[in-house]
């Protein structure tokens, strides 16, 4: 296990309400000491990490990946995605269940769990279904999946459809302890379409899914939490509405929990029309790179990214806590789901190498503070996992086993896909330059990713 | 291999102008036209329509050139007139339909292209149900792609040749007043002349229900300076050039539309509702026609109707287009 003094840097520690330059000493994988800078000499044998004008803190959870293992394995495997999440500054992520058979049965959960042991990178938490092999139908075994380790149970991908199961998901979810994840879409809107509704769409000629259909179903689930007393937590949201739903229902006291996605905070749907659509801002918290062509499939994800209005609201979400989390929802493609027709193409972007970076942008356009962005990715997805019963280190506890990442809130670097570990190339950020850039990633004591030579 | 890189990014519009700095090697859609590059396009294709007047239409300019008509969906007229236009110019052209081709046993669009390149192609024509697939085409291949209709997004030869026929017996199209009736939402007729209509200065109307009109579809930004009216009447007022849609049976069929009569009293264009319309006023159809659908038929063969030329003017317009796009350039 790893000895490690890490000097110099701005500890950036929201959970314990941490924010000034501290030294942190690891001992066999545990923290051993925050100390004021300097005042401890590294013992013999100990590492020294220099973090002088770095940020240092808690490694990042991301509640929603897809890692595509088992029957995806050519978009992305459970040792990529974790190689990629530890890239990211990802420490934690949360497997979700759509893979190649679903994870709906306790023995599943397992083989998820035993490749992870294997092949893992990174801490990985499975997501199991809510429904029998995601067919919306009957309540998978909630109780048995929990017992195997379920993080939470959702059908991501397909919403759940029918208001009768979710109401059945939340109440017997109840007995778990663990939260219903829905991907918020009412079908009889968004069937067969790819983007926003909206202008855009409407230049190019794209079935939209209006902010409706996303809103409706997230009305629905905050009513049957209200009524239930189950826990529903709202995955990447992305309109105004949503935002505004969420932010009354917590007002009212409901066991709602919501996360956002990097691209829906910092995208829009403008970026649909290539580098032309900077001719029309505003684009987002970042211009259109020169490179991008109208209808590239990878702006392509579902929710749809939407407007600079959208991004303002979620934002502030964000900033009042109204949204608990940000999420990647990474989601790896293969090249040839991506080389075709708009309409036709995967949804999802490949998310966690980039996420850190492109959120930056945020940051560093005022719109947003660093240690509020941090919590987002530590204490905020920290604390619903110790809700469901999970305790992953999200905050500096002494004693305990060490997640960590060093930041560089300003070194640029350019996005070149070809660099990631994910298999997943899919990002519209290609050739984009963000300031803001992961160093180095500490999980269980141990360094996993260590980006200075780069 | 190039496929292999998504990203290639934007097809370089560049300009078909004589002066261009970078030569225009697609025509995909008119956002990315000038008005004067529009108005090269208009005269040069004056030149193409008396060739066509000649007793033996025909002249070598595109000799030893191939034209692949790729078509992933049916089309008689645009596919003829290509056709005419390419022959016209002396070029071997080459007819592919996506029934009982490769497509058909599942060959991915990009894999289509590149195989039509590699057989030497050097234009390709292409229509296609899915909106955005002339740009896919276009980053992946060396010859020239024309845009013959992409889902609802883009038809940019017909809106030529619309603006053409206009010219043609107007004389010019600034200032007139151009109502589009019908199914906005599905048309990239509608979408196409929006934007060389209002490049040219005419006004332009947009006029159905809204379920065929939603107010998401249109912003000031976003757009080219259009109006909306759902009121077929008041949007008649003192037009100069009406042009219904094709509607498509399909979108009663999906609850975009009551019932095809409710349509038929709103929304059809005929003799009685013209009287609101401008003295002048000309009737124009991308066609097929649904007479007694969305025009009437004594308007649809009455004397204000344009049809018949606008479908004459289409050759000579993607002749122009074909013989530009080669590298020629027309003097004066």
């Amino acid at each position: 296990m790893g000895n490690y003094v890490i000097r110099g840097g701005r500890v950036i520690d929201p959970a314990a309400g941490l924010d000034r330059p501290l030294d942190l000493v690891i001992e066999g994988g545990r923290l051993r000491a925050l100390a004021e800078p300097g005042t401890v000499a590294p013992p013999d044998g100990f590492k020294v990490i220099d973090a002088a004008g770095l940020v240092v803190a808690p490694g990042f959870i991301d509640l929603h990946v897809h890692l595509r293992e088992p029957g995806h394995e050519h978009k992305e495997t459970i040792a990529t995605g974790t190689g990629a999440a530890a890239r990211g500054g990802f420490t934690t992520v949360c497997a979700m269940p759509n893979t190649d058979p679903p994870i709906d049965t306790p023995e599943r959960v397992a083989f998820v769990y035993e490749r992870a042991r294997e092949a893992g990178v990174v801490r990985v938490l499975p997501i199991a279904c809510v429904s029998r092999g995601q067919a919306g139908r009957e309540l998978a075994d909630l109780v048995e999946l929990a017992a195997a380790g379920a993080f939470g149970f959702s059908d991501d991908g397909r919403p759940v459809h029918d208001s009768r199961l979710m109401r059945r998901a939340l109440e017997y979810g109840l007995l778990t302890g663990r939260p219903v994840i829905d991907h918020c879409e009412e079908p009889a809107l968004a069937e067969g379409a790819s983007v926003n509704e909206g202008p855009v769409a409407g230049r190019l000629g794209l079935r939209g899914m209006p902010a409706a259909a996303e809103e409706i179903p997230v009305a629905r689930n905050i009513a049957l939490a209200e009524l239930t007393g189950g826990w529903v937590h709202l995955a990447h949201l992305s309109t105004r509405g949503s935002v505004e739903l969420v932010r009354a229902a917590k007002g009212r006291g409901v066991r709602v929990t919501a996360e956002v996605c990097p691209h829906h905070l910092t995208l829009t749907d403008r970026w649909l029309l290539g580098a032309e659509g900077n001719a029309c801002p505003p684009v987002g918290a970042i211009p259109i790179p020169e490179t991008l062509g109208p209808y590239d499939t990878r702006t392509k994800v579902n929710p749809p990214l939407r407007t600079w209005s959208d991004c303002l609201a979620l934002i502030e979400a964000v900033r009042d806590g109204t949204i608990d989390v940000i999420a990647t929802d990474h989601a790896p493609h293969h090249w040839l789901d991506k080389a075709c027709e708009y309409g036709q193409a995967a949804f999802g972007i490949s998310g966690l190498e980039t996420a850190f970076g492109l959120l930056m942008s945020l940051v560093h356009a005022g719109l947003l503070d660093l240690p509020t962005l941090i919590a987002r990715l530590t204490a905020g997805p920290g604390r619903i996992l110790e809700q469901a019963g999970f305790q992953v280190p999200y905050t500096f506890r002494p004693g305990e086993p060490v997640d960590l990442v060093v930041l560089d809130p300003d070194a640029t670097w350019e996005v070149r896909p070809e660099e990631f570990v994910s298999l997943g190339k899919n990002t519209p950020l290609e050739g984009v330059t963000l300031r803001g850039r992961v160093i180095l990633t500490i999980f269980s004591g141990e360094v996993v990713f260590d980006g200075r030579q780069a | 291999m190039e496929v292999k890189t998504l990203s290639p990014g934007k097809p370089d519009a560049g300009s078909l102008l004589p002066d261009a700095r970078v030569r225009r090697r697609h025509v995909l859609d008119l956002d990315d036209f000038t008005a004067e590059e529009v108005e090269y396009v208009l005269n040069t294709a004056a030149r193409m329509k008396e060739i066509l007047r000649r007793p033996i239409p025909r002249v070598a300019a595109l000799r030893g050139r191939t034209v692949v008509n790729c078509f992933y969906e049916e089309s008689t007229r645009t596919r003829i007139s290509f056709e005419l236009a390419a022959k016209a110019l002396g070029a071997d052209v080459v007819n592919m339909s996506a029934a009982g081709s490769s497509v058909a046993k599942g060959e991915s669009l990009v894999d289509t292209v590149l195989t039509l390149q590699a057989l030497g192609a050097d234009f390709v024509i292409i229509r296609h149900p899915q909106s955005g697939a002339p740009y896919l085409v276009a980053r992946h291949l060396r010859a020239s792609v024309i845009n013959a209709g992409d889902g609802w997004h883009a038809h940019p030869t017909q809106a030529l040749l619309d603006l053409f026929t206009l010219k043609e017996h107007f004389g010019r199209v600034a200032g007139l007043k151009v109502v589009i009736v019908g199914d906005i939402l599905h048309s990239r007729v509608a979408r196409s002349n929006v934007w060389g209509l209002t490049k040219l200065g005419a006004e332009v109307v947009l006029c159905g229900p809204p379920t065929l009109l939603p107010r998401t579809l249109i912003s000031a930004e976003l757009w080219p300076p259009v109006t909306v009216e759902y009121d077929l009447d008041r949007a008649l007022e003192g037009a100069h050039v009406v042009m219904p849609l094709r509607l498509q049976r399909e979108r009663q069929q999906a609850g975009l539309l009551p019932s095809l009569r409710e349509y038929i009293r709103l929304y059809q264009v005929n003799a009685d509702r013209l009287r609101r319309a401008h003295p002048d006023a000309v009737v124009m159809h991308p066609g097929p026609m649904n007479e007694g659908v969305e025009i009437s038929s004594d308007v649809a063969h009455g004397v204000r109707s344009l049809v018949e030329k606008q479908v004459t003017n289409g050759v000579a317009v993607r002749m122009a287009l074909l013989y530009l796009l080669s590298g020629a350039v027309v003097e004066g």
